[in-house]
């Protein structure tokens, strides 16, 4: 089923043309890779689809976004970014204790009694591979957490809102390889109840995690297909290259 | 609901920022409707240029030059003690003291700054116009010079905070690239420091010398308050400040006294504007 | 050729350091001769007390009241007003023709000069409104004085909390306004709290502004009503150290000593809340 469809999308900033002619669609229940040098138009394309780009200065945008089939330019932003969460490269813990950080976003939304508020906190934190290392402790201040734990609150952040889609702005570029191998372990499981759309530096980590993988090169997408078919017999030259680590 | 009242804080959010242009224009709008009014009856060149100044006189003579005058020795005065002197601090401040005593220093000349003027009228009274007077032998201590004195310490905060920022904001690469080169410290600084941050300090010294023509209290209390023009700087003066702050006291609500002491208050608020808004341009200028 | 310039520089450094000391030395002995002579009038008489005698012995205890009567009036009204306008302009940071004239218009209130706030509010207040000369029209005054500091230490505060908490927050589904409630605000309050103590401080000292619009020259007893005039510790300062003869000159002192404190206190007590606020920063 298709959770996303972008047609013609293009957009500016300013006066540089920052994704030309996109058209992509985005399946429920999948993990789609983005890989691409830097400056390709991946974060500005993951950005679109919780629109949190149009608070840049001089954004100008041409095209269509749907989510399930509706117009993301018609749905109320605070409905859209409950739907669509997102975690971002470096974490970004909140000045608060873990408990408030992943309650945040829920209080938001209007749920404020106590118990209810610990359920979802618990389950959020189990999502996110983070509960059993953190149980004891959930009023100390997100600060005191590793870099690792902190990002994985991250994504328990994101969790409790209960969104449909989670877009990852290359997650673990901070991170060491065993908080890497974690947080990737938790996106092959939230892959069962959430679209995932992964951003990433690591040409290896989307061969690993991704369903599909697309291939963004100065603005364009260049190829999107089966991630093995990526990795094995790209259709373009270009796409082999950068794979190959010709350039990048 | 939850729409609406975004809606209502965000229009709210907008008129407070409008604010200060609101107030502004608000402050002109109202020097000018009072002030205005004294040009029916005087003439504005007999106003501005006119020598003597006798409000309470039958008939007023309302010329406003001595009053200019007076406030120009006071500044000028100000300027050639506060400038070098401001100058010379902001740099030992931002080079030369280690990093534990700047930021005592930085708070002590905050503090300075903070001192209310009547406090430094009060203390200009009973110290330094006795001292003037006994050293230069004058019939008073009350004079130019002591206001200049008293307002270059106004000043001086303003001119060391402002010129030490400009001065911690040139690029650090420049200090290095010339102490590389063999350079001494003092020569990095005179030559390679000093010129980069001249804008800075240049808008410092407007702010410093804006902040001396603004002067009121102090003034009143130690420059002796004779509106004549002055011959030299070791005799009383009168500033556009203080005759605003001494008669309006006595001058009736709508009287041609009354709006004459607007009209200068419209003088006082469009040279204020010209140095500030020149200060911020070169402030701005650098970045 | 060596020596030279390391001659010129230890001439040059030495007559810096001059320059410092002509600034800090003069400023240590105004303060100990304050202190000096005017501590042997304070005593809880002193304060508490109404001024006797045609003001040369008694207290001056209503023009404290006065002075802090007008100085919390300035900032009820400075403070709302300045810090929804530091928002305004830390929220929409577009350098467009707008939001440079209202940056124009701040550094322009911040420069104008007192006395002309003071014919402001006369005209304004005392006059047009007819307010006449009183707490309101003073405090409305002083208000609109301090907006700049209010607004200028508001919005560095603001603009202090990363933009990345205000992006998280975002997309987690919050609004602009829930945004700044939550987390904006909460961590700006110490830089917030600075600006308003500074601000307190200016309004304490000012006297120009004052002067037409609410300071009576003897006022026994303490105002009963916003509309009615009130002492003030600076106008009094100026009034029993000019207009009233054969003051002692302890009492005189003693005025001058307490306005002095008021001031330096807050400015200190605000420097320290700001040195501490960026030791403890917590990113």
């Amino acid at each position: 089923m298709v959770k996303f469809q972008i047609q013609d999308l293009n957009i500016w900033f300013g006066s540089t043309h920052a994704l030309k002619n996109l058209n992509l669609e985005i399946e429920s229940n999948e993990i789609l890779s983005i890989i691409g040098p830097a400056n390709s138009g991946k974060t500005t394309f993951l950005r679109m689809l919780n629109r949190l780009n149009e608070l840049e200065i001089n954004f100008k945008m041409d095209g269509k976004v749907e989510l399930d089939k509706k117009d993301i330019k018609a749905i109320d932003t605070q409905i859209l970014r409950k739907k669509i969460g997102m975690v971002f490269a470096l974490p970004l813990p909140l000045p608060l204790s873990i408990f408030d950080n992943v309650a945040y976003g829920t209080k938001l939304h209007g749920i404020i009694n106590k118990k209810k508020l610990q359920e979802i906190v618990e389950a959020a934190l189990k999502e996110a591979f983070l509960w059993e290392e953190v149980k004891d402790r959930l009023n100390i201040s997100a600060f005191k957490l590793s870099g690792g734990q902190q990002q994985r609150l991250c994504i328990a952040r994101t969790l409790a809102v209960e969104p449909e889609v989670i877009l990852f702005d290359e997650p673990c570029s901070g991170l060491d390889p065993i908080s890497t191998a974690k947080v990737e372990e938790a996106m092959l499981k939230l892959k069962q109840n959430y679209t995932l759309v992964l951003v990433t530096n690591n040409v290896k980590q989307a061969a690993r995690v991704g369903d599909r993988t697309a291939f963004f090169l100065s603005s364009e997408l260049i190829e999107v297909d089966k991630t093995e078919k990526i990795f094995t017999a790209p259709s373009d030259q270009r796409t082999d290259d950068y794979i190959r680590g010709k350039f990048g | 609901m939850r729409k609406f009242k975004e809606f209502i804080i965000e229009k709210l959010i907008l008129f407070c920022g409008l604010a200060s242009i609101f107030f502004v224009v608000l402050i002109f709008l109202f020097l000018l409707k009072e002030g205005l009014t004294v040009f029916k009856t005087v003439n504005p060149f007999k106003f501005l240029f006119g020598k003597n100044w006798y409000p309470i006189s039958e008939p007023a003579q309302l010329g406003i030059l001595p009053l200019i005058l007076g406030s120009l020795l006071v500044t000028v005065g100000a300027a050639v003690i506060s400038i070098p002197i401001g100058v010379a601090c902001a740099i030992y401040i931002a080079e030369v003291t280690p990093l534990k005593i700047k930021e005592i220093l930085k708070a002590g000349i905050e503090l300075l700054a903070a001192i209310p003027s009547v406090v430094l009228g009060f203390i200009g009274m009973v110290t330094l116009v006795p001292w003037v007077k006994s050293i230069f032998k004058l019939p008073t201590g009350l004079t130019a010079l002591s206001g200049s004195i008293m307002l270059a310490f106004m000043a001086i905060p303003t001119i060391v905070s402002i010129a030490e920022d400009a001065l911690y904001s040139v690029p650090k690469s420049y200090k290095e690239g010339a102490l590389a080169l063999g350079a001494t410290h003092w020569q990095t600084i005179w030559r390679v420091m000093l010129p980069a941050a001249s804008s800075g300090i240049l808008a410092a010294v407007m702010l410093g010398i804006g902040r001396v023509i603004g002067e009121t209290m102090a003034v009143m209390m130690i420059t002796g308050n004779a509106a004549v023009i002055p011959h030299s700087i070791l005799q009383p003066v009168r500033t556009l400040t203080a005759t605003i702050a001494a008669e309006m006291g006595e001058a009736v609500v709508g009287s041609e006294h009354f709006f004459a002491l607007f009209a200068i208050g419209i003088v006082l608020f469009m040279i204020s504007f010209a140095i500030n808004v020149t200060a911020d341009l070169f402030l701005h200028k650098k970045k | 050729m060596m020596i030279n310039s390391k001659r010129a520089e230890k001439i040059a450094f030495f007559f810096l350091f001059l320059a410092t000391l002509l600034i800090v030395v003069p400023v240590g002995m105004i303060i100990v001769i304050i202190i000096q002579k005017g501590l042997p009038a304070i005593n809880w008489q002193f304060l508490s007390d109404i001024p006797r005698q045609g003001m040369r012995a008694g207290g001056i205890f209503p023009v404290i009241v006065g002075t802090v009567y007008l100085v919390l009036g300035a900032i009820a009204f400075a403070l709302p007003i300045g810090l929804l306008a530091a928002i305004y302009l830390s929220e929409h940071a577009r350098d467009n023709l707008l939001n440079r004239l209202i940056k124009l218009a701040i550094v322009n209130l911040a420069g104008v000069p007192s006395v002309v706030y003071g014919l402001f509010g006369l005209a304004l207040f005392v006059v047009f409104f007819k307010f006449g000369a009183s707490i309101l029209s003073g405090s409305l005054t002083l208000g609109i004085m301090i907006l700049p500091i209010i607004i200028t230490t508001s919005r560095e505060a603001l603009e202090s909390v990363p933009y990345s908490f205000r992006e998280v927050s975002l997309s987690l589904g919050a609004s602009k306004w829930q945004t700044i409630r939550r987390i904006v605000l909460p961590n700006a309050i110490p830089g917030i709290l600075t600006g308003t103590i500074l601000g307190l401080g200016r309004a304490a000292g000012e006297t120009a502004p004052i002067l037409f619009t609410v300071a009576a020259f003897y006022l026994p007893q303490l105002p009963k009503s916003i509309f009615d005039q009130a002492m003030a510790l600076p106008y009094h300062l100026y009034v029993i150290s000019t207009q009233v003869p054969n003051v002692d000159e302890k009492i005189r002192y003693g005025t001058a000593l307490v306005l002095l404190t008021l001031v330096l206190f807050m400015n200190l007590v605000a420097i320290i809340i700001r040195y501490r606020f960026r030791k403890k920063k917590k990113w």
